[in-house]
């Protein structure tokens, strides 16, 4: 479907709006590819057609909510008339509300790559298929892979508000992703590598191999280190890690519901001072970059940390209601199951200009992180408190020496944005809405024997 | 929900192109949801999904399409999209009469939670708020979530199994916040079982919520975890999480046949401590991983994959299964009607023993007693997992003393098994999880009894 047959939907759920009801309509599609190869055959290949709608209402101060994974006449019918029950059961809330329109015009993002749609399907067999055997012959220690896929999806969405709100927006993107299995009599590692884009054109196989050898064969023979307090160094996977829970601080539904240890914080110092951060909704390079949020409002760069002082916060409509302020069109919607949280789009650290060598070399002796586990286990966003598993190699003599598995790092959030002693300059994206580079932070607990 | 007519039809379009199997997987799922947060009913949400999924296998190869249109045209068009997904070359099949899968109902439901009034559940967050706000004025927030599922499946494939199922799931969960001196510490508690809204006959929501509190106001006080290797004594129901992800995964077929697993190759082997019973039981009524039959089909099974120290079995969905000329156990499941069923876990668990938990902590000079464990991961390849403390102690002249802060807990799944030194008589089953894998996420229940890790395991706290 299209984004104006979306969009017809979601005006026609509006219209149906009583007097005195706020009702917002989100109408999502999507038409969606996945093949995984195994030994050079197509183990499933996966295509499917998928539509749902959500209903957000709200009446007299109360909101309720209803979905449907069908976009028929009555099941849409259905969907408002529960949306408007659950309303009735909510408690009155002086802020609830829709957003309303701000006057900030979304910027033009090319999200939607037309040649994905037209893409040839045994082309899309063959990227699955050659991933997995480059990945195989790229180290004789490699032996076995557990999964080689390639994914795709177009998609497309409207919204309408009762409160004048009204867009839609197609998207498309791809993925290949390979996670493979290295190891010999005595020692097994994984390691996965991936690539993404909006079309096939921006896929880079063979980058996506050598990540996942490369994963794999530099921790064979690695071992648990004994316990000590030292700098580590974040690979930029692992910053953007990080990053993602720290903004998860900075999330307005956090703050206002006092689970934030940076509430109440703007102004102050909570960082090095050379550590500046922020949202870079519509940086068109990103993967994750996005026009509009997820109540319709325009994307925008939202600062964050500035030289180490708290700037703000991120805010959808509601919570920007509460703290006073208005939104950042940081509105962030899961699915149409979904209520509109609050989220980043894409967090930045502004980058230094020290690559990841001289970082290393200047650290001289600490631990190289590759991987952490466990990071949402362990680490608890009220507190700060954090440690997760974690391995990676021991930097001796500012030289890369032996590999460490089955250690934890552990320290609080704020304890480590304060302790930043350089920050890289190799910004990298991620599929996912943050973006790493080299972090060197000092001063962390690492326990392993 | 289908027609037996249609089945046949919708069946012999998927194999038309020449099938060794093909399968409808129907499903028809309500669920609703209602939270409370900062002392205010936030929002109820309702949704309804309903769509099939289609699967074709040839030879090695499967394909696999779903729509949400369960007319007769709507799911020949699904079969022969996935037909002509499936490559390879199939000796195709001729669908034999379909027959009725008979598998018991793992229990009866009660009170239908469509049936129960929405203000009921309301009144249920309200009380819940109430009752951990009064366990002190260090309680500073509280939220909390009720949920409840109802979920029809059938299954039919050219095998000749018709199945259905109906699966019904109430939640209630509370979070509280404590605020003091030393910042603030969450607190969590949640109960989960495959029944109706008799779920609350037995569990008092005002429990729940002291012991969320309680949990919360404990950490106040508590110090930095310590860090390095130590002795562990899980406490009973808290720590099942830790077999479910350190061993479970492990033993399905599915990464066992592609080397992802500590465990391949390794049956009839001694792969744990002769303390060390591990089952996968889909059958426990009421638990949160229960069914009558699983997601192809198969009634549910009780199946013993480690005794007494000895690798039994590995859990098997039915591709798996087929590959090896044998039968499922009953573990092939999956998300929804939109995702591919692959082997997965149920309810898993390690049987009690003999030793009193008593005894188990009295005979540990030192180390730390875990009596909740959060969410965790394994890298089943080499075994390797990392687990959060929600809740644990420190343990010194075998008496638990002070509580702990929150810290990470890693270790080796095999390196764990046969580092058991002593299992205790109190067995209890934990929380209701949701276990992902393959960005699938299915309702899952563990439990353990009191048990003692000798060595192995690191706790990664934040002291020096």
């Amino acid at each position: 479907m299209n984004p104006e047959e979306l969009q017809q939907i979601a005006d026609r759920i509006v219209s149906m709006a009583q007097p005195g009801e706020q009702v917002e309509a989100v109408v999502a599609w999507s038409r969606d590819t996945e093949v995984r190869a195994f030994e050079g055959e197509v183990e499933h290949f996966v295509s499917a057609d998928s539509a749902g709608v959500g209903i957000r209402m709200i009446s007299q101060g109360k909101q309720g909510l209803s979905w449907a994974g069908v976009l028929d006449d009555a099941a849409l019918k259905e969907c408002l008339a529960e949306a408007r029950d659950n309303a009735s059961f909510g408690s009155e809330d002086p802020n609830a509300g829709l957003a309303e329109p701000d006057g900030v015009e979304p910027e033009e993002l090319s999200l939607f790559d037309e040649r994905l749609v037209h893409a040839d399907t045994e082309e899309k067999i063959r990227l699955a298929i050659e991933l997995e055997a480059q990945v195989r012959a790229g180290d004789p220690r490699i032996f076995g892979i557990e999964s080689a896929d390639y994914a795709d999806s177009v998609m497309a969405t409207a919204l309408a508000s009762t409160t004048g709100i009204r867009r839609s927006s197609a998207e498309t993107s791809v993925y290949l992703g390979v996670y493979a299995l290295a190891g010999d009599e005595e020692d097994t590692t994984t390691g996965f590598g991936f690539s993404v884009g909006r079309a096939l054109q921006d896929l880079d196989l063979a980058f996506a191999a050598q990540e996942a050898v490369q994963r794999c064969v530099r921790l064979l023979g690695a071992t648990k280190a004994p316990s000590e307090r030292l700098t580590v160094v974040l690979h930029p996977y692992v910053t953007s890690q990080f990053l993602s829970l720290i903004a998860e601080m900075l999330s307005g539904e956090s703050v206002i519901r006092g689970r934030s240890p940076f509430a109440g914080r703007v102004g102050e110092e909570i960082a090095a001072t050379s550590l500046t951060m922020f949202d870079d909704a519509t940086d068109p390079l990103s993967p994750t970059a996005s026009d509009t949020d997820g109540e319709g409002l325009a994307c925008r760069k939202v600062p964050l940390i500035d030289a180490g002082v708290l700037s703000g916060y991120l805010h959808n409509a509601y919570t920007a209601r509460v703290a006073g302020t208005n939104s950042t069109g940081s509105a962030q919607r899961g699915s149409h199951r979904a209520a509109p949280g609050v989220g980043p789009h894409v967090i930045k650290l502004m980058p230094g200009d020290l690559s990841a060598e001289e970082i290393i070399s200047q650290v001289g002796d600490g631990f190289l992180v590759h991987d952490i586990a466990g990071l949402h286990s362990g680490v608890n966003p009220v507190s700060g408190d954090l440690s997760v598993g974690a391995d990676g190699v021991r930097i001796r003599g500012g030289e890369l020496a032996e590999g460490i598995r089955e250690v934890t790092i552990g320290s609080t959030l704020q304890r480590m944005l304060g302790d930043v002693v350089a920050i890289g300059s190799d910004l990298t994206y991620f599929p996912w809405e943050s973006t790493g580079l080299t972090l060197a932070i000092a001063d962390v607990t690492m326990s392993g024997q | 929900m289908l027609e037996e007519p249609t089945i046949q039809r919708v069946l012999a379009a998927a194999a038309s192109r020449g099938a060794d199997f093909a399968e409808i997987f129907a499903e028809e799922k309500r669920s609703s949801s209602a939270l409370l947060d900062d002392g205010r009913i936030e929002e109820l949400t309702s949704g309804r999904d309903r769509g099939a999924g289609i699967r074709v296998v040839v030879g090695e190869s499967t394909g696999f399409a779903h729509t949400s249109d369960l007319s007769e045209a709507g799911l020949i068009a699904a079969a022969e999209t996935a037909a002509s997904a499936a490559r390879g070359s199939g000796t195709g099949t001729t669908i034999v009469d379909l027959d009725r899968v008979n598998a018991p109902r793992p229990n009866l439901v009660r009170i239908m939670p469509g049936d129960v009034p929405k203000a009921k559940k309301v009144e249920l967050l309200l009380m819940a708020n109430e009752m951990a706000r009064a366990e002190g004025a260090a309680i500073t927030q509280v939220s909390a979530r009720y949920a409840d599922s109802h979920r029809r499946i059938l299954v039919a494939n050219t095998d000749g199994t018709l199945g259905t199922d109906e699966q019904v799931k109430t939640l209630f969960s509370i979070s509280a916040v404590a605020s003091g001196d030393t910042g603030m510490q969450t607190g969590r508690e949640s109960i989960g079982r495959s029944v109706g809204f008799e779920l609350f006959d037995t569990y008092e929501v005002g429990d729940l919520a002291r012991t969320a509190a309680q949990r919360a106001i404990t950490k106040l006080a508590a110090r930095p975890a310590p860090s390095g290797e130590m002795t562990v004594v899980i406490g009973p129901g808290g720590g099942g999480v830790m077999f479910h992800e350190a061993c479970g995964h492990g033993l399905e077929a599915d990464l066992v046949g592609k080397g992802a697993s500590v465990f391949a190759g390794r049956l009839g082997e001694q792969v744990a401590s002769s303390l060390v019973t591990l089952v996968d039981d889909g059958t426990m009524g009421g638990e949160w991983g229960c069914f009558a039959i699983d997601d192809e089909g198969r009634p549910a099974q009780r199946n013993v994959l480690i005794q007494d120290g000895i690798l039994v079995d590995y859990m098997w969905d039915g591709l798996r299964a087929r590959a090896e000329g044998r039968a499922s156990s009953g573990n092939g499941r999956r998300q929804s009607y939109q995702h591919l069923p692959m082997v997965r876990m149920t309810n898993t668990y390690l049987l009690g023993g003999t030793s009193t938990p008593d005894q188990i902590l009295s005979d540990t000079e030192s180390g730390v007693y875990i009596s909740h464990l959060g969410g965790g991961q394994v890298n089943t390849a080499t075994g390797d997992f990392v687990f959060g403390m929600t809740e644990a102690y420190l343990i010194e002249g075998g008496r638990i003393t002070e509580p702990l802060r929150e810290g990470n807990l890693i270790g080796n799944g095999p390196g764990v098994l046969t580092s058991i030194d002593a299992v205790g008589n109190d067995f209890a089953m934990g929380g209701p999880g949701t276990c992902g894998k393959d960005g699938q996420g299915v309702p899952v229940g563990d439990g353990v009894p009191t048990l003692r890790v000798a060595s192995g395991l690191t706790i990664g706290g934040t002291a020096a």
